[in-house]
């Protein structure tokens, strides 16, 4: 709103700037040949102090005083031919409108295209004094670095931090923040992996010598860990052995559950080798259609097993209106329209006293045809 | 402060410009008052906007609010103070908006101080004024937006680069724009009087002001650069005839024929087109100076911009203000009136003779700085024109100016007496003479010309001396009268000798420097000591620090000459971490009007800090005499008094007075 006034009160200023001075037509400019006989006047006045104080001669200032008088008398000469031209109320006119007009269109129109109304200034002072809220990360990060500055050994910061970094793409402070956790709090399966992946994400996607030692150190902790394995195939790929990168995958793939979600993932690695998708011998016609039978059963599953814990959670802590509607619109789509009503009511118990919310709620109930 | 009313006043300054450009030279082409009268609200309402806009960044860059890309790009929330405040013209868009803001403070300086011009002349001013502004907030706006926000705003920036932290980017820029934008003044002056048709001595008397400032501003601004690279750089070095070192020579040198052509012009109605010629060149080279710097064309410690489609931006400024002012140059020179004739051998003669020489310099310094670009641009072949090649030109050509510079104004106006003033200034030729015996005779060794070039420096600042004691009457009239003579003569005249002497001691600095400077390279590990010039240094101890947001390694030496202590001087090495960035901080130490010089090298293999110690004999006269020069100029600056050429009637009265009407 502050915005807004200011740009109002400066769009203001702007056209009284052209209008305050157009106000009366009376010229009182310094005509050409006013301000030239003044320059020359003073330098008649300039000779003469010269010659009193004795700086130049009688004779050379009288012929100074020639030249001077030459030129005043040109400027005189030209004098009456100054004239106004005609037309002053019209370029007036023309002026003010181009002002109250053009200005606030053309500002306008520019700043809608270039600035960002929308966003408030945010000094760096303000931020760390608001109260912590999830929605500015950079200056949580900030905190925990800070943190992590006066107190270096504490490995459990690092340990949070990194993610964070990875997922706002500061991959190298990740790859040190995992080395720091690894450093103080000793190697493990997570940080070795999030370490290997923090460099392998550095690297552009190339597993360097260093990712390659931090997950065969998370192979190390554990066998079976199915990213070390995975990005150690990977490594061996790159290193041009697909053969030992398609035992490494195969042999991950055997341990790998149909539905775990890297499983596209691996399959794709798997043919990009050469290997079968999964261990020999190969699966029959029907096999594949049964398994893509049971992934449909298991992603209905999966899709339930998600509503559930979406109702569980808004059983214990109700005051999720998002939540609920949400929950209204997956029974429905699962065809489960009696779970659906029931949601729907318990929601509108919930939010009894809220009449913007039980508005929404009955709308998404008629959209749905759940009836009231 | 919320960045977007920096924005918004940045776009109404767009706007403002565009009526200032339309409306006053509109009043102009058809006499009318009202919309002449419009030109100097409009400069004023320019300069406000403009201003907000700077202040609303400095606020962002003081507060630290990183939701500003410019902010988040070039400052750090740890940065002290002061470098927070001048990173905010510490990089490209910044830097352009101070130019707009020296723009717009001498836009609102000649509404507010214009009174005494002729309307006419005035809103043409403030129109040309006007299109400069505009060409400039819309490169701003267009191409280097410093408003730009950023969303998720970062909590950390990315640092200054640290090169720039330093009290020298408080300084340098802001004079080095005032003398560029300066220039802007007297060229919408020249323009003006093209548009017009219609420039006499008058308007030299006008212009003069505005030439001088900026040239006096151009002088300081070119003398902290060269003293801060001197310092920062950590070689030693004081000129490197660097482009963008040249890019800011160029306009001086343009500058320096201007304010002398001027002074013919306004006293005896002469050279007129050349003198717009000549403020046209100064502004079109301050130009030129700001796009080498800007467009990153060139690779220098000043380029912090790297961007071409700001490069053809300023192309095309370039173009349409230097193309535009000399078509118009061209199509209405030839209806100037010419006036006032004179013997080559007189005053004006002289500044002739100067401004053939400074500008054959200046064009030097332009083939220099451009032709490897060009011919890099043609045909990809990359030459580097170096020193060697500026000495040697800008050096011949300067030589013959500083040698007759303490002639000319002992010359009269119109015709004058040369046996006459080398009768005078014989006395500072045998002691210009005697003092070039005595150096050669004091430090063998050093090139053969040192000697000369000492005896010149000599020469320039006792013939300054001997111009005001003619002035004065000393020695003719008696002691009283020569000094209420002195104390009546012009400012002006004062101020040209003061500035001609410091020229004098520019040039000592100069050439001792070159010729006698020493340098020690060496190893050292603490506790080893070595010899610089006199002195001898020993590293007593390096100390690690650490600054609010950098890392220090600092040297401490003990000097002793002649095995008596002197003192200590420290130097240190920082590594910024933001940037991870290192810069050297020489230690300098100054002696009279030498100074010691010690910068940190690298660690170096076997223990031990490589080291590089200088002596720099004089080398302070380099800077003190640019100051004279500014001092010499805002002196003729206070002379608000105007005057005339007292010309010396000639014995056939009939030629003198004989006006020459073209040219």
């Amino acid at each position: 709103m502050l915005l807004w006034l200011a740009i109002s009160l400066m769009t203001g200023a702007a056209i009284m700037a052209v209008l305050w001075p157009l106000r009366s037509r009376a010229g009182d400019g310094v005509s050409d040949g006013q301000a030239d006989l003044a320059v020359y006047r003073d330098q008649l006045a300039e000779i003469e102090r010269d010659r009193a104080s004795g700086l130049i001669g009688a004779a050379e200032s009288e012929a100074a005083r020639n030249e001077v008088a030459r030129r005043i008398l040109r400027v005189a000469g030209a004098e009456a031919a100054e004239r106004a031209a005609g037309g002053a109320d019209r370029r007036r006119r023309v002026a003010a409108v181009v002002a109250l007009i053009g200005v606030p269109l053309f500002a306008g129109g520019l700043y809608f295209a270039l600035g960002s109304p929308q966003l408030d200034g945010q000094p760096l002072a303000a931020r760390l004094d608001a109260q912590p809220s999830g929605a500015d990360v950079a200056i949580l990060v900030r905190r925990v670095e800070e943190h992590l500055a006066t107190n270096p050994d504490d490995g459990r910061g690092y340990e949070v931090i990194a993610p964070v970094y990875m997922r706002l793409g500061r991959y190298e402070d990740a790859a040190r923040a995992w080395q720091n956790a690894i450093r103080l709090d000793g190697s493990d399966v997570r940080r070795q992996n999030g370490l290997g992946e923090a460099l392998l994400a550095q690297s552009g996607g190339v597993v360097t010598a260093e990712a390659k030692a931090a997950f065969e150190a998370a192979q190390a902790a554990d066998a079976k860990d199915p990213r070390a394995r995975y990005f150690l195939g990977l490594a061996a790929e790159q290193d041009g052995r697909p053969q030992d990168a398609a035992a490494i995958w195969s042999a991950l793939a055997a341990d790998t559950p149909a539905d775990a979600p890297w499983q596209p993932m691996l399959a794709a690695a798997l043919a990009r080798v050469g290997a079968p998708a999964a261990p020999a011998p190969g699966p029959s016609a029907e096999d594949v259609a049964a398994s893509q039978q049971m992934s449909a059963q298991d992603r209905d599953a999966m899709i339930r097993g998600m509503v559930d814990r979406l109702s569980q959670r808004l059983a214990e802590k109700g005051d999720d209106l998002d939540g609920w509607l949400r929950l209204m619109r997956a029974w429905n789509v699962l065809g489960e329209g009696a779970k659906a009503r029931d949601a729907a009511a318990k929601a509108r118990v919930q939010f009894a006293a809220d009449g913007q919310a039980l508005g929404r709620i009955d709308a998404l109930a008629r959209e749905l045809g759940l009836g009231s | 402060m919320n960045p977007e009313i920096g924005h918004y006043a940045l776009v109404l300054a767009l706007a403002v410009a565009i009526l200032q450009t339309v409306l006053p030279i509109w009043g102009a082409r058809t006499n009318d008052a009202a919309l002449m009268r419009v030109g100097p609200s409009l400069a004023l309402a320019f300069c406000g906007f403009v201003a907000l806009s700077f202040a609303v960044l400095v606020v962002a860059y003081v507060t630290s609010d990183f939701s500003v890309l410019n902010v988040v790009e070039n400052s750090h929330s740890l940065k002290p103070l002061l470098y927070r405040i001048t990173g905010t013209w510490g990089n490209h868009e910044g830097s352009m908006l101070l130019w707009a803001l020296v723009l717009a403070i001498f836009g609102a300086t000649v509404a507010l101080f214009g009174g005494n011009l002729p309307a006419r002349l005035k809103a043409n001013v403030l129109g040309v004024q006007g299109s400069i502004g505009v060409a400039f907030i819309a490169f701003l706006l267009l191409t280097s937006n410093p408003f730009t926000r950023v969303i998720p705003a970062p909590a950390e920036g990315n640092d200054l680069n640290p090169v720039l932290q330093d009290i020298g980017l408080a300084i340098h820029p802001p004079l080095l724009y005032l003398g560029y934008v300066g220039f802007s003044v007297t060229f919408a002056f020249a323009v003006a009087a093209l548009i017009d048709g219609r420039i006499d001595a008058a308007w030299a008397r006008w212009v003069r002001p505005w030439a001088l400032g900026a040239w006096a501003f151009l002088t300081l601004g070119i003398a902290m650069g060269s003293y801060w690279a001197y310092y920062e750089l950590g070689w030693g070095g004081w000129w490197f005839w660097d482009p963008v070192e040249n890019a800011s020579l160029m306009p001086w040198l343009a500058g320096t024929a201007l304010i002398h052509s001027a002074v013919v012009m306004e006293k005896r109605d002469a050279l007129k087109v050349w003198t717009v010629l000549l403020a046209i060149l100064a502004f079109s080279l301050s130009l030129l100076g700001t796009f080498l710097v800007r467009s990153g064309v060139l690779t220098s410690v000043h380029a912090f911009a790297t961007d071409p489609t700001r490069g053809v931006f300023i192309l095309g400024i370039l173009v349409f203000f230097i193309g535009g002012s000399l078509t118009l140059f061209a199509a209405r020179a030839g209806n100037l009136r010419q006036g006032g004739i004179f013997a080559p051998i007189s005053r004006e003669g002289a500044l002739v003779l100067n401004n053939l020489l400074l500008t054959a310099a200046a064009a030097a310094v332009f083939v220099g700085t451009l032709y490897p670009l060009a011919l890099e641009a043609t045909t990809g072949a990359k030459i580097t024109v170096g020193p060697p090649y500026f000495n040697l030109t800008v050096g011949a050509l300067m030589l013959p100016v500083v040698f007759a510079m303490p002639f000319g104004p002992l010359l009269a106006w119109k015709r004058g007496d040369l046996p006459g003033a080398a009768q005078r200034l014989m006395l500072a030729f045998l002691i210009g003479l005697a003092a070039a015996g005595a150096a050669a005779y004091a430090e063998s060794g050093g090139p053969a010309l040192a000697p000369i070039g000492i005896g010149l420096g000599a020469f320039v600042i006792l013939g300054a001396i001997i111009d005001i004691a003619e002035r004065s009457g000393l020695g003719r009239v008696p002691a009283a009268t020569a000094f209420a003579r002195f104390r009546g003569l012009p400012r002006a005249a004062l101020g040209a000798a003061l500035a001609h002497a410091g020229i004098g001691i520019c040039l000592l600095g100069i050439v001792a420097e070159t010729s006698w400077n020493s340098e020690t390279i060496v190893g050292a590990k603490v506790g080893d000591s070595f010899a610089v010039g006199r002195y001898e240094l020993t590293l007593a101890r390096l100390e690690p620090r650490t600054g609010p947001n950098y890392r220090e390694l600092a040297g401490v030496f003990d000097i002793r000459r002649g095995g008596a202590s002197v003192g200590t001087i420290e130097s240190s090495k920082r590594l910024f971490t933001a940037r991870n960035m290192p810069t050297t901080e020489a230690g300098i130490r100054t002696f009279g009007l030498s100074q010691l010089y010690v910068s940190l090298g690298d660690e170096l293999p076997g223990g031990g800090l490589a080291i590089r110690a200088y002596w720099k004999p004089l080398v302070t006269l380099i800077w003190i005499g640019a100051v004279i020069m500014a001092l010499g100029g805002a002196l003729s600056l206070s002379d608000r008094r105007l005057r005339v050429g007292a010309p010396k009637p000639a014995r056939k009265a009939v030629a003198a007075a004989r006006p020459v009407a073209a040219e």
